[in-house]
Parts: structure tokens; sequence; C-alpha cells
């Protein structure tokens, strides 16, 4: 069997919705979520690679790499953020973090 | 320049006195404002002298005030013999006034305000009589109207004074509406605010009329009618008269320079300033002589039964100047100024002298329980049957006697002469005699003769006031006994002269020669009612001290009808004051506090629970707000899909 553009969007469908699970029923740890963005990053990547292949533009790869580079800042400031949060307030469980609570 | 000096002089002394008094300290405050006003009243003396018997008149213009459109008011002073004539009642009282306050008022904490107020009073009542435009006029109104204010609740510790002083504002504040309606109407008719404009322009008007609802109506009757409310609510007259008997409240000295000598005469003196207007409207003038001898009669009345000493006096005050307004009434507004003239000097006394009494028996105010100090207190004994005899009339027609019997004697000839309807005016004037000497003479036999009611202590320690009190006492008895020697000047052959252009008497109007055309036996009219005035009260509390007790029993009804004062507080408090009330309890309960609290309160907590439910949305947790945009993002995609795509 050939290897189609299905394949590839149905897997990285797969890799976004396990990505979004992750947020949503994480209960223990801020860094899951942010592997789970991540998760969702590398699925909108997927399928900018397999969009770019198929029809032949390679914008869809070059724009791929920016996400890369983007995702690799964001990652940075993330964790950053998650361990000025540790210092301050001791722990990154989810659970704790709901200062926002009207 | 002497002019502004008689004016401004009492003001720089209030100024310095309430701003400064503090600093000063009591001593100086009294001595600064006081000094002021005596050189105040020696001024002013001089200026009676040259504008009465010299004939100088002058006007003096001292700033521009408002300037708009048509309206042109400024500052000025209008010099002429009514002005002099009042320059020497108020200055004279006034500084009389402020030396005796420096003795009476020797205990009390805050002496340096007590002076202020005076000497503010003061200017006010002399920018009052100077002016020479309405607006000016009313500014001057209302300044006396606050210092009374003031002054009248001076103690204002005491609860009774606040609500005496407040009573006073208001009731005042009736009559000020129609002053100033009287004000705005005579500037819409004559566009004008001016004395001497409109006193030209007045003959004019005469007898025209506007339309009113449907109906035609005199303009000047109209606008003399309201003038004059303000003038019966100032100077106290039948049904706006219920603040002055409560004005006793304050310190004496006030009663005597505000409520007896200047401030209630400002009605009267307002009636002949505006002669040349008032003589156009007959109608209104014979409601001026219709209140003025109900107000006569009532008060006299009322004065029977009283028993505090200064409302007697105060309830007496009310009756003469029902007697000025009769005078002005008929049209002899010379006469009526003449009584203010001496009315000023026996009543300012004879408050003084109650004062002097109050001062010698420690606050003590009610008659029935003084009695017998005539050997305590021998000088005021001897000034106050001065002020007596001058109020009651005191003398032989045609021959001679004290000032009161010159002034209230051409008055009731007046009124004789005018010839109301069934003489009523005369007839009260006379009844209202009578009284006024039953009442005088009851108030000295009560307070200074027979056995003292007073307890031992009090009588024991009574003393004669000190001579700081006495002495403004003995001149304004002076002025007292030989003030009718005007009555040649004021009402007599030379009052033309005297007055010159100040009093206005119209075409057909010689009320000053007709009553000395009255029948013989009217000059000896009110000399009787004085003397029976005398005997009865004679009877009654020397001879046969149990006689008032009998009358009041046998005439049960008729004594708690005066002693109630025809139960015109009550009358007020169920027609106004209650309604009032209770239309404010309404406004409040209900329109206040159910409707607009009620608005305003139930918007606040519709937004709150509004709130509280959506704050609950707000949980705090990042994965609630991610779940709600990704469901977000996944409605917009979907409807963007089925609605046919992105395009």
């Amino acid at each position: 069997m050939t290897i189609g553009i299905g394949h590839y969007l149905t897997v990285a469908a797969c890799l976004f919705t396990l990505g979004m699970l992750g947020i949503f029923l994480n209960r223990k740890n801020v860094i899951v979520i942010l592997m789970s963005i991540e998760l969702m990053l590398l699925a909108v990547n997927i399928n900018l690679v397999a969009f770019s292949y198929f029809l032949g533009d390679l914008v869809g790869q070059v724009f791929a790499l920016f996400n890369l580079t983007v995702a690799a800042a964001e990652a940075a400031i993330g964790l950053a953020i998650v361990v000025v949060y540790f210092r301050n307030r001791g722990s990154i469980a989810v659970e704790d973090i709901n200062m926002m609570k009207g | 320049m002497i002019y502004s000096a008689i004016v401004f002089l009492p003001a720089l002394g209030g100024l310095i006195a309430g701003l400064f008094g503090r600093l000063l300290g009591p001593r100086p405050s009294e001595l600064i404002t006081t000094g002021l006003l005596l050189v105040s009243c020696v001024l002013s003396w001089i200026v009676f002298w040259r504008v009465g018997f010299g004939h100088e008149t002058a006007h003096v213009a001292i700033e521009r005030w408002i300037t708009s459109g048509e309206l042109d008011i400024g500052w000025a002073f209008k010099i002429d013999t009514l002005t002099a004539v009042m320059f020497v009642v108020v200055t004279t009282v006034s500084a009389l006034v402020h030396v005796y306050s420096i003795g009476y008022m020797e205990e009390d904490d805050s002496r340096p305000r007590f002076f202020a107020y005076l000497s503010g009073f003061t200017f006010a009542m002399l920018m009052l009589v100077t002016s020479d435009n309405l607006v000016q006029m009313f500014f001057g109104w209302e300044g006396v109207g606050l210092f009374s204010y003031l002054l009248i609740g001076f103690w204002y510790k005491k609860p009774e004074a606040n609500a005496a002083a407040i009573k006073a504002f208001i009731v005042n504040r009736v009559g000020d509406f129609g002053f100033a309606l009287g004000i705005f109407g005579l500037f819409a008719v004559f566009r004008t605010v001016n004395l001497d404009q409109l006193f030209d322009a007045a003959p004019g008007m005469a007898g025209k009329n506007f339309e009113f609802l449907g109906y035609q109506v005199d303009i000047l009757t109209t606008l003399c009618l309201l003038l004059f409310m303000g003038a019966m609510g100032k100077s106290a007259q039948f049904l706006l008269h219920t603040w002055l008997p409560d004005a006793m409240e304050g310190p004496t000295p006030v009663s005597a320079l505000i409520h007896a000598a200047t401030m209630v005469t400002a009605g009267v003196f307002m009636v002949a300033r505006l002669s040349p207007i008032f003589e156009y409207a007959p109608l209104a003038l014979q409601f001026v002589v219709l209140i003025g001898s109900i107000t006569a009669f009532f008060a006299a009345t009322v004065g029977l039964v009283q028993n505090d000493i200064k409302r007697v006096i105060a309830y007496s005050t009310c009756s003469q100047l029902g007697y000025m307004f009769v005078a002005c009434g008929v049209g002899a507004y010379q006469a009526g100024i003449f009584h203010l003239f001496t009315h000023a000097f026996f009543k300012a006394l004879l408050f003084l002298g109650a004062g002097s009494v109050i001062h010698a028996m420690h606050h003590e105010q009610d008659m029935r329980k003084m009695g017998g100090l005539r050997p305590k207190l021998p000088y005021t004994w001897a000034l106050m049957l001065i002020g007596t005899l001058a109020l009651t009339g005191f003398g032989i027609p045609h021959i001679a006697g004290l000032s009161g019997f010159y002034s209230k004697d051409t008055i009731i000839e007046a009124a004789r002469a005018a010839h109301t309807p069934g003489n009523y005016a005369f007839w009260a004037l006379v009844v209202a005699a009578l009284m006024t000497s039953f009442y005088s003479w009851r108030l000295m036999f009560m307070t200074f003769h027979g056995q003292t009611r007073a307890d031992i202590k009090t009588f024991e320690h009574a003393h004669e006031s000190p001579p700081v009190m006495l002495v403004p006492l003995a001149v304004l008895a002076l002025g007292a006994t030989v003030a009718g020697a005007g009555t040649l000047y004021f009402v007599g052959e030379g009052q033309h002269e005297f007055w010159g252009k100040a009093i206005f008497n119209g075409a057909d109007n010689h009320i000053l020669h007709a009553l000395h055309e009255v029948p013989n036996w009217v000059p000896w009219a009110p000399t009787i009612a004085m003397a029976a005035g005398f005997v009865i009260a004679y009877l009654y509390y020397i001879a046969v001290p149990s006689l008032p007790a009998l009358t009041a029993r046998v005439f049960r009804p008729l004594y708690l009808f005066l002693l109630n004062k025809w139960y015109f507080d009550e009358l007020y408090d169920l027609i106004f004051v209650r309604p009032t009330f209770w239309l404010g309890n309404v406004l409040w309960k209900v329109g206040d506090i159910k409707i607009i609290n009620g608005l305003i309160d139930g918007t606040a907590e519709g937004v709150y629970g509004v709130t509280q439910r959506a704050v609950r949305l707000q949980t705090g947790y990042i994965y609630h707000y991610a779940f709600a945009m990704l469901v977000g993002v996944a409605l917009l995609v979907s409807y963007v899909m089925f609605m046919g795509g992105a395009r």
C-alpha cells in the first residue's frame, strides 16, 4: 500500500488530539502541559510538511522550520516561567495554580 | 465721604471683631466696634442736621454692581431726609446697644462674635436705608435677615434659640418671596430698578391693567401688594407675625436693636420710601390699613396676658408697627416715620430696661416671679417708667406730652381723618391704645411693685446694673422724652420743607391737613384710653391683686385664646408644618427610600447577582480556559465549514 496524504493527516490529527487531551486531563504538572503544547505544534508541523510535499510547494516546509524555532523559543520561555513560579510558590502542580479564580 | 463713613465704619468694626476677635480678645473687640459705631452715630447726627434742616440731598455712587442688558445696578447711596432719619435711628440705637452690651454680655464667652454680628447687622441695615435701587435694598433686606437669624440663635446651645432663629428665617422667606416678586415685576414693567427712575415713571402706569388668567388686574396695585408682603414679613404684621415673639430667645440687646428699633421697622421704611409708587395704588394702601389695624389690635390683645417680660414688649412692638402701617396706609407716611423715630427710642429703652431687670434677676424672665423690685433697681425703675409713659402716649392734648403722645396721637387722628369704613381703623387703634396702656402698666406693676414673688435668694441678690448699662438707658430716656419736639418738622407745619422730595403725597392726599380738622373729641380719645388703661391696670395689680386670677377664671376660654396667641402657632402647625412634615415623610420613605434607593440598589444588586454567576466560570485552572477556547475554535470552524467554507 502506498502512503498517501490521508495517513499523514491521520497521524497529525492523532498527535493533536493527544496533545489536547494532555492539556485537559493532566492534573499533575505544568511541564506536562508544556510538553502537550509541543506535541500539538508538532502535529501542525506534520500537516505543513505533508501538504508541502504533496502540493509540491516548498513554502510549507520553510514555514515548518519557522514553527520549530518559535516552538523552541516558547518552550524556553515557558520553562523559565515555570522555574520562577516554582521559586515563588514552591509548587507547580496544576491543581495549585488557580490564582485567577474569580 | 461722610456718608460712606457712616455706612462702612460699622462694617469695618464688624470685620475686625469677626475675623480677628480671637486674636484681639473680647475687650478690644468690644471697644473697636463700639468706638467705630459711636463715630458713625455722631456723623449721622451731623448728616441729619445738614439734610433735614439744611436741605442738602445727595446721591453718592460707590461702585457698579450688575450690568446685563437693560439691567443696570450700582452700589449707591440716596441721601435725603428719610435716609437721614433712619441713619439717626439706626446708628444711635445701635451705638447705645453696643455700649449696653459691654455690660450685659460680660459673662459670655463669645463676645467678639456677638459684637461682630451687631456691627454687621448695623451695616446691612444702613445699606438697606441708603439704597438708591431696589436690588441694593434687597441686599440690605436679606443682610439684616441673616444677622437677625445669627443673633436670635446666638446662644446656639439652647434648642429653643435655634428653633426661634430658624422660624424667623423661614417666616421672613415667605415675605421676601413677595418682595422679590415685586422687584421682578417692577423691572418687567418699568425696565429699571432705580428708585428715582421708578418714581418718575410710576404716574404713567397709574390705573393700567394687565391680564392674568383671564382677569384684568391693576399693575401697580399688584406690585404694591407684593412689595407689602415683604414688609409684612420683615415687620411681623398679622399672619406673618409669629416669628417676632419667638425671636425673644436671643440676647436682650439684640431684641432692643433688631426686634424693636431697626430691622422690624424696615417694612415701614420701605413703604414710605416707595410712597411715590404706593400713592398710585389706593387699593393696596387700603390693604395696608387693614393689616396695620388688625395687627395693632391683635398684638395688643395677646400682650395683655403674656407673662414673659420680653414677650409683652415684643407683642407691644408688633402692635406699634401696626400703628405705623396704618399711618402709611392712610397716606400719612410722615406720621408713620415719626412714630418709627419715637418708637425706636422708647421701645429700645423698654427692652434694655427689661434686660437690666433680667440681668439683675439672673436671667429670670417670668414676671410672675418678679415684683417689688423698685427699691432694688431704682434707676432702672425710673427709666422704664419714662419708657412706659412714652409708649402709652402720656400727655395732655394741645399742651404737651412725651414722644409717644405726639406720634401715636397723630396716627390715631390720621386714621380718623381717613374715614375708613365705619372708622374701623380709628377704633381699632384707640382700643389698642387702651390695651397698650394696660399691658405696659401691668408690666411695670408686676415687675417693680407690690409684694415680691421671687424666691428670697434671687431677690436678695438683685442688684442695680452697672453704669455702662444705665447710661445708654438714660440717653434713650432723654430721646423718648424730647423726641416729640420733632412733631413740628415731621408732621406739622414744617413737614413740607423738612421732608423735601423724600416722601411723596398724591395730589389729592391732604391727610396731614385733614387730621387737624377732626372733631374736637378725637384728640382726647387716645388720652382717655391711656388713662383708662392705667386705672384698670392699677385696679388689677395694685388695688385688688386677686382680680386677674378671677377674671381669668370667669373668661377662661377668652383667656386661653389670648394666652395661646389666638392659636396661630397651632393653626400654622396644622396648616403648614404638619402637611409639610407629612409630605417630607412621604417623599423620604416612599419617594427616596423605596423608589430611588430601590431602583439604584436594585440595579446594583442585579449586577452583583449576574457577576456572582459569571465569577463561577473563572475557575482559575488553565485547562478550563483552554477547553473553552478549543470548544470555541471547534464551533467556529464547524460554522465556517457548514456555511460553505472561508472564501
